[in-house]
């Protein structure tokens, strides 16, 4: 992770950094500053060519190595760290208010009394101009179930709960061993083993309705792992089917909404898209609540399958007698 | 960068810092190492001019000044309380909390500074685990294209303008504003400003901005105003306030089990030789809730409301392909 472009940065706070943990092996303060320790080696020989006006044997940084360790025997007047920028600032108090606004994230008297001392020390940095609000979608019931399955991960107990699968539009009761909770995109979920896949499954906090703590240990199996966030959660599986779709003004949301491949711009607002599914039977819902707004172009099958759901429904309803 | 211009400019920042005269760029050039090598005037202020932007780009406040009225040229030098960062230290509570802060981002432009702010609290003798597990692990994405010009420009507080389609009614347009900060709300990022047009404070979805973001006129063009929450605003701004109604439903036996767990049931009912319940259910936001009723298909029918029990037939005759209304 180390470009030509943070190695200033680096320079000018390594000195500090030396004198505030004199004799810390080379190798410990190469993983702090995310670089090898031999790049740690070449940035420390090129300080020691630094210094002061008259660059004499005394006005030189003078470091000084005994085994695998360094101290710092002379700074020449480098000994803090350079202020935080104003984009620096706003990065990390950002991300601390964020956690600070959100219920059981954090210990939020810590993340405060964090935020007065960077914001102290930090002085003239400029006001924020970011703001996020990292769980604003939840309802005061989702925040109590998030709190339960935190508590219960913290404690590594497994849980025992009824949860709804939206894709099947099925209820079902699982026993899961949490392994993390996880906020993304303003929404919460349960990152767990759940023994009735058995596999690694992320469930909503809000379609988790009713929720147990076991006695018993939460025991995922080795092997299993962390979902990797970096590509957002929704990825492509190869299972998966597509559809065309073409979106009228009114169904543009969806493109907004679910991860799509924009095809074409249209006339009068409308746009071509291509979307992957799993699950049909989610897929036509989705799609009967669009009515007109949406036509699908591709598959056929999906489209026979939609207009046959639709004449179902009309002609129950026409057998419902209102009183 | 090359090591001689690192060295270069760590030797700079040594020189101005010791110093409290103004140094001009001729001492500067007879003092720091490195600038003696230039081969001609012109080409030692093209290097001294480059090394100055690179330093107030990393956040070196350069005083530029004179020592006496009788000083034809200005100098430089760096006062050491504009320079260091003030003393701090956290408690092992509140380095936790530093963290996972900055584990928040997934963001080109916020990760970086995140670190940056890390690396510099790490040189002020705070110890941050980063590795440390959490037990949450909370993430924000940035993925619009318009999330690093927007982000720049309401950090220099410059206009900008960008092409913004808004979906209903539909409408491409180019919108100009001053741009006061960037929000994540329910999972999507905004951007909050005055909109030089509708001489109003408007707001805009990032995921709708189509093609770039043009910066317009000069930094530090405008003040953003103080008593504003950007939070607040965008929340007041994202749409009306869900006016609740009760419906009653019928809903096929053991279907609809989204629409079940939601609904309290009051009666059975046979429909077309099909068993069912009768439900009642509390609706929030009108329009999604006929999607929502709409997708079950036969398995759930609206009694009542009847503009309810309508609008879902609507949909459902649009794609059946019918067109009387019943």
């Amino acid at each position: 992770m180390s470009t030509s472009h943070d190695r200033l940065p680096r320079l000018l706070s390594l000195v500090p950094y030396l004198i505030a943990r004199p004799g810390i092996p080379v190798t410990e303060a190469a993983a702090d500053f995310g670089v090898t320790p031999r790049q740690l080696r070449k940035d420390l020989e090129l300080l020691w060519m630094c210094g002061l006006p008259g660059y004499g044997p005394g006005d030189l940084i003078d470091l000084s190595f005994e085994g695998e360790t360094i101290t710092v025997t002379y700074d020449a007047g480098m000994n803090r760290p350079l202020r935080l920028t104003g984009a620096e600032a706003t990065a990390l108090l950002v991300a601390l208010r964020a956690l600070l606004a959100t219920p059981g994230l954090a210990d939020t008297d810590a993340v405060a009394r964090a935020i007065a001392k960077i914001e102290a020390a930090a002085g003239q940095a400029e006001p924020a101009g970011v703001a996020v609000a990292l769980s604003a979608a939840e309802a005061k019931r989702t925040v109590e179930t998030r709190t339960l399955v935190q508590q219960a991960v913290a404690d590594g107990r497994a849980l025992r709960m009824t949860y709804y699968t939206a894709s099947k539009d099925e209820i079902t009761e699982r026993t899961v061993d949490p392994m993390r909770v996880v906020i993304v995109a303003g929404r919460s979920y349960l990152e767990a083993w759940c023994r009735r896949a058995e596999g690694v499954r992320m469930f909503r906090m809000d379609r988790i309705d009713d929720v147990t703590v076991l006695d018993e240990p939460a025991a995922p199996p080795p092997t299993a792992r962390p979902t990797d966030l970096s590509g957002g959660l929704f990825q492509p599986a190869p299972d998966q089917q597509e559809a065309v779709l073409v979106l009228d003004p009114d169904a543009r949301w969806v493109a907004e909404y679910y991860p799509v491949t924009e095809l074409d711009e249209l006339d009068r607002g409308r746009l071509r898209v291509a979307m992957r599914y799993a699950d049909t039977s989610w897929m036509v819902r989705l799609l009967l609540g669009l009515g007109g707004d949406v036509v699908v172009e591709q598959p056929a099958e999906l489209a026979t399958r939609l207009r046959a759901r639709a004449a179902e429904a009309l002609s129950r309803a026409r057998h419902l007698t209102v009183t | 960068m090359s090591v001689a211009r690192a060295e270069r400019l760590v030797n700079l920042v040594l020189c101005l810092l010791s110093t409290r005269q103004y140094l001009t760029a001729e001492r500067i050039r007879g003092i720091v190492p490195g600038y003696a090598d230039a081969p001609s005037d012109d080409a030692f202020f093209r290097t001294f001019e480059r090394d100055k932007t690179e330093l107030r780009e990393l956040g070196v406040p350069l005083e530029v000044g004179r020592n006496s009225a009788f000083d034809a040229i200005d100098g430089y030098r760096i006062a050491r309380r504009d320079y260091e960062l003030g003393d701090i230290s956290l408690e092992p509570d509140e380095t936790t909390a530093v963290a996972l802060a900055v584990r928040l981002w997934d963001s080109p432009e916020l990760t970086g500074a995140a670190h940056g702010a890390l690396l510099k609290l790490r040189a002020a003798g705070i110890d941050v685990d980063q590795q440390a597990p959490t037990v949450v692990e909370s993430k924000v994405r940035t993925s619009e294209p318009a999330f690093g010009p927007l982000l720049a420009a309401v950090q220099a507080r410059q206009a900008v303008s960008f092409d913004y389609r808004r979906p209903s009614p539909t409408e491409l347009r180019t919108r100009t504003i001053e741009p006061w900060g960037v929000v994540s709300w329910k999972g999507r990022w905004y951007v909050v400003g005055h909109d030089r047009d509708r001489k109003a404070p408007r707001c805009f979805r990032l995921s709708r901005v189509v093609g770039d973001v043009r910066a317009i006129g000069r930094t530090e063009a405008f003040e953003r105003p103080t008593g504003i929450n950007l939070l607040d605003f965008v929340a007041s701004t994202g749409g009306e306030p869900p006016a609740r109604s009760t419906a009653t439903l019928w809903v096929a036996r053991n279907r609809a089990a989204g629409l079940r767990r939601r609904a309290k049931v009051i009666g059975q009912r046979v429909v077309d030789g099909v068993e069912g319940d009768d439900v009642q259910l509390d609706l929030g936001y009108p329009d999604s809730a006929v999607s929502w009723i709409a997708g079950f298909g036969p398995d759930v029918l609206v009694i009542e409301p009847d503009v309810l029990r309508k609008a879902v037939l609507e949909r459902l005759l649009a794609i059946a392909g019918e067109v009387a209304v019943p």
